[in-house]
């Protein structure tokens, strides 16, 4: 890490130290994660969930790597061969529980980490990178998921990948003969299935090596803050461990009781009952939906309902459905303002409040049974998530006022002003009186 | 860049400020905490591993019973047993005399017919259909095929001649056809494994 | 330049949006469906096995069995379940082998090579009552009976639903629109999505399976009850298991979550974070 304080690395043991010779692994993870990585010391609990992120692909690729011992891709057997291992596998049924639900936890936790960087302008100079590897990270994880969902071949496995392999049928004159590359068919069958539990096995190895690149991009300039404000001296961190290896720890505990607690007590909540259906090409089911994770997107696929300066519908839905997803790539040069963090720019932080109400709103309709009201609702709020990245942000990045920051973190830290830090606006701990700056 | 404050108001990142007491409580804490998720780590790892273990309808086929009141002596059967072959053959008193005049000192596996069978029913031979050179299934449990020179099984693929009690006589095999766990429910049924 | 870029971009998707509301903004008065004014949710069903501290009432599931095997089974296959499974009902071993002895499974004659049957063993599962889905279908009315091994997770409303459909057979409103009422081969009943259904009420009298002693009457109510505890089972057989690992686990974690939390404040003291 480049902060000049940073501890430097000493082997503790006459073993570590002839490993760190010939393989310097041992400093390499010191100065990432061990005492010699100084980290802002006023980072919140919304900072915890990149690592919950990484504990979360982990339980993901161990329970995946044990299930594909037992699991089998074959259109014809792959339903039997889940029911397999939820029966007759040893812990067969509590390790398909946790790689269902992991999936679910995974996304619930990467959606927060996203959200706090949009709050407190994580994206922004100079991490930029940080950023687009993390989109990229996004991306990966939602085709992983998307192939997942399939595996069971069940009748949300089937009529879901028929949907979304259709939308390449939107694309002219191309669209439909990619379409069958990609299923190595007509319709989702066996080609298809075999293909997406190969890629399905790979991508989480994928999506790992592009998660050292961005922790990697992360640790050139350290992490951001809740103040948005740079680190300016030693004063202004601690060194990652013992204080963040232990609040880590803490914030692991507590994410871990939500998981145990939907995995064993309520592991067919987030699911949908035909998935227990097996596959059948010749019934659609009475409600296509796809898994909660996907559901704005979903919503957003479908608002789009008059064909539009040549292009037709279904097409705006597909491309505004992808598009949703990479106008994040641009969104450090889309937003332009020099202030960093939501807490010193109310304007932007009200605008942000609406567009997370916004994205509720937009997965509850992506689950709704159409109506007038849920097609003219999604309209609306397709309209506002574009306008807010594309219009809104990138103006007031020009014409806001912004509330006066702190010269640094420790400042902002002893003169308790960093108790506003918090999104909420009011510390748990401190409602009403923030500590009087020390003499 | 504004310089630190210089006072005592702003702690070094290296000043724990505890006390003596206190770092001996930090240190159990810590201590405490990190042995509470090895022992959950540990707890973990069971199903990881034990997952690999045969799952119950593997299990379940791990014991067959067999009915073989339509096995006349002189005849024997082949069935399949936890997915290998078993012989059952239902040995001639000439077989069984054979096989019990045969010094022991001459078996490069010495075993009695009695002790390869069940005590008043030395008659049933129950063996696996499997080589113990290197796994081929020997020829004489149907109808028709080489008994070898022995009288009991040949194994085509390198020459082991076993007698009349599945015992090693001639070849590279080294030890006598494996007689699995089995046991008598009834004088015609058998329960295998 | 990013920015200008994103704009016109912004401002596109939004007006196709407003063309798209334009263009769908004469709305039809909200369509007031007989479907949805004369269905009805599932009642409610108290199962031994619901909650988080649920557990099988096994004189119930083995109730549920003799329901299925008697009634439900002449036109329903119960595929994933094997006989083996039944142990977990509270039958012995040779409980179990009866049981799958007195069932005729699929085999091949070994002397022919025709197909035919012979008696099944423990590691056997349940035999279908068709050889194939047409067989299913040509008996049934072009309706095919689903299999029901996990009926109660494959359907909105689990056990309570599949309770409801068993006692749900109601003779035909006479306010029911025209379009709405059943046609042949189908019967009404509000529970069921679109209000008629192919299958025939199945439990149609008191006795029609006769329980042994020390049980409750088999009254059309308590076999409909009772089927459905035991189509819960061989949905979900490792419920208890699911729930008392559940249990140790979030034990666990509550005493590690509170360890790493004083952990955590021990080293942070002293330490002003906010």
């Amino acid at each position: 890490m480049s902060f000049p304080w940073a501890e430097e690395y000493k082997p503790k043991s006459g073993f570590t130290q002839w490993i760190d010779e010939r393989l310097p692994l041992p400093r390499l993870v010191y100065g990432a994660i061990g005492a010699g990585y100084p980290v802002p010391r006023n980072l919140n609990y919304f900072w915890n969930f990149g690592v919950l992120a990484g504990v979360a692909l982990t339980i993901q690729i161990v329970t995946g790597i044990v299930l594909a011992m037992h699991y089998a891709a074959n259109a014809g057997i792959a339903f039997d061969s889940v029911e397999h291992i939820m029966r007759d596998v040893n812990s067969g049924w509590m390790l398909r529980y946790m790689h269902m639900n992991g999936a679910s936890f995974f996304f619930i936790v990467v959606y927060i980490h996203m959200f706090r960087g949009l709050y407190y302008g994580s994206y922004k100079a100079p991490r930029e990178m940080v950023w687009l590897l993390g989109v990229v990270i996004f991306l990966l994880m939602m085709a992983t998921a998307f192939m997942g969902y399939v595996l069971p071949w069940g009748q949300m496995s089937f009529w879901g990948a028929q949907v979304i392999t259709g939308f390449f049928s939107a694309i002219p004159i191309v669209g439909e003969p990619i379409r069958q590359l990609l299923l190595g068919g007509f319709a989702p069958d066996n080609a298809a299935l075999n293909r997406f539990f190969s890629l399905h096995y790979l991508l989480p190895f994928v999506i790992a090596g592009v998660i050292i690149l961005h922790i990697w991009a992360l640790h050139i300039p350290g992490s951001n803050n809740p103040t948005g404000v740079e680190v300016k001296s030693e004063s202004d961190t601690v060194p990652f461990h013992p204080y963040y290896t232990a609040k880590d720890g803490f914030g692991l505990g507590v994410f871990l009781i939500a998981f145990v607690i939907m995995a064993f007590f309520l592991p067919n909540f987030m699911g949908h009952p035909d998935n227990y259906i097996p596959a059948n090409p010749l019934s659609t089911p009475a409600h296509i939906v796809p898994e909660w994770y996907f559901l704005p997107f979903y919503a957003i696929l479908k608002a789009f309902t008059g064909n539009f300066l040549w292009i037709d519908a279904k097409l705006w839905g597909v491309i505004a459905m992808f598009g949703s997803i990479l106008i994040l790539f641009f969104l450090p040069w889309l937003d332009n303002s020099p202030v960093r963090s939501a807490k010193y720019r109310p304007t932007y932080r009200m605008f942000f409040w609406v567009l997370i109400v916004d994205v509720l709103i937009l997965g509850w309709l992506g689950q709704a049974h159409p109506s007038n009201w849920t097609i003219l609702a999604s309209q609306i709020c397709t309209a506002y998530y574009f306008a807010h990245f594309l219009i809104i942000v990138p103006i007031l990045s020009r014409i806001e006022t912004t509330l006066p920051m702190p010269n640094s973190i420790t400042e902002a830290v002893l003169s308790g002003e960093a108790d506003e830090a918090h999104p909420v606006g009011v510390s748990a701990t401190n409602p009403a009186h923030p500590e009087p700056a020390k003499a | 860049m504004t310089a630190p404050a210089p006072n005592a108001g702003i702690e070094s990142p290296h000043d724990d400020g505890v006390t003596e007491d206190g770092v001996r409580r930090r240190d159990f804490l810590n201590i405490a905490a990190v042995s509470f998720a090895g022992v959950g780590a540990v707890a973990v790892v069971f199903p990881l591993v034990n997952q690999m273990n045969p799952s119950a309808d593997v299990l379940a086929e791990a014991s067959i019973d067999v009915d073989i009141s339509a096995i006349e002596r002189g005849q024997s059967i082949k069935t399949s047993w936890r997915k290998q072959p078993i012989f059952i053959r239902n040995l001639t008193d000439k077989e069984m005399a054979e096989a019990n005049a045969v010094p022991l000192s001459e078996l490069r596996d010495p075993q009695t017919l009695a002790e390869r069978t069940k005590p008043g029913k030395e008659n049933w031979l129950i063996t696996l259909g499997v080589c113990t050179h290197l796994g081929c299934i020997p020829l004489g449990a149907a109808e028709g095929e080489d008994k070898g020179a022995y009288g009991g099984y040949f194994c085509p693929c390198h020459g082991s001649a076993y007698d009349t009690a599945a015992r090693i006589r001639k070849g590279p095999a080294p030890t006598n056809l494996v007689v699995p766990e089995y046991r008598f429910d009834t004088d015609t049924k058998i329960t295998i494994g | 330049m990013v920015r200008f870029f994103g704009i016109i971009v912004g401002l596109g998707f939004v007006s196709a949006l407003i063309f798209s509301i334009i263009g769908s903004l004469p709305f039809e008065a909200a369509e007031h469906s007989a479907v949805e004014e004369f269905h009805q949710e599932p009642r409610s069903l108290a199962l031994a096995s619901d909650g988080a501290f649920g557990k099988f009432d096994r004189q119930q599931l083995q109730r549920g069995l003799q329901v299925y095997s008697e009634v439900c089974s002449a036109c329903h296959s119960l595929r994933l379940v094997s006989f083996r499974d039944i142990a977990a009902l509270g039958y012995n071993e040779g409980q179990v082998k009866a049981f799958a002895a007195a069932q005729e499974v699929p085999s091949i004659d070994p002397d022919t090579g025709e197909p035919a049957t012979r008696p099944g063993l423990p590691k056997d599962y349940f035999p279908s009552p068709y050889p194939n889905d047409v067989a299913a279908r040509a008996a049934n009315n072009n309706a095919l009976p689903p299999d029901l091994s996990l009926i109660t997770k494959a359907r909105e409303g689990g056990a309570p639903y599949i309770y409801s459909l068993l006692t749900g057979y109601r003779k035909v409103p006479a306010n029911l629109p025209e379009e709405n009422r059943p046609g042949t081969g189908l019967h009404y009943n509000p529970y069921f999505a679109n209000l008629n259904l192919a299958m025939a009420p199945p439990l149609t009298s008191e006795g029609q399976v006769t329980y042994g002693p020390g049980n409750p009457k088999p009254t059309v109510d308590q076999m409909a009850k009772d089927v459905s505890a035991f189509l819960v089972w061989t949905a979900e057989p490792k419920l208890e298991n699911r729930l008392a690992v559940g249990w140790g686990a979030l034990g666990f974690l509550l005493i590690f979550t509170v360890l790493t939390y004083l952990s955590y404040r021990q080293i942070w003291a002293g330490k002003k974070e906010h």
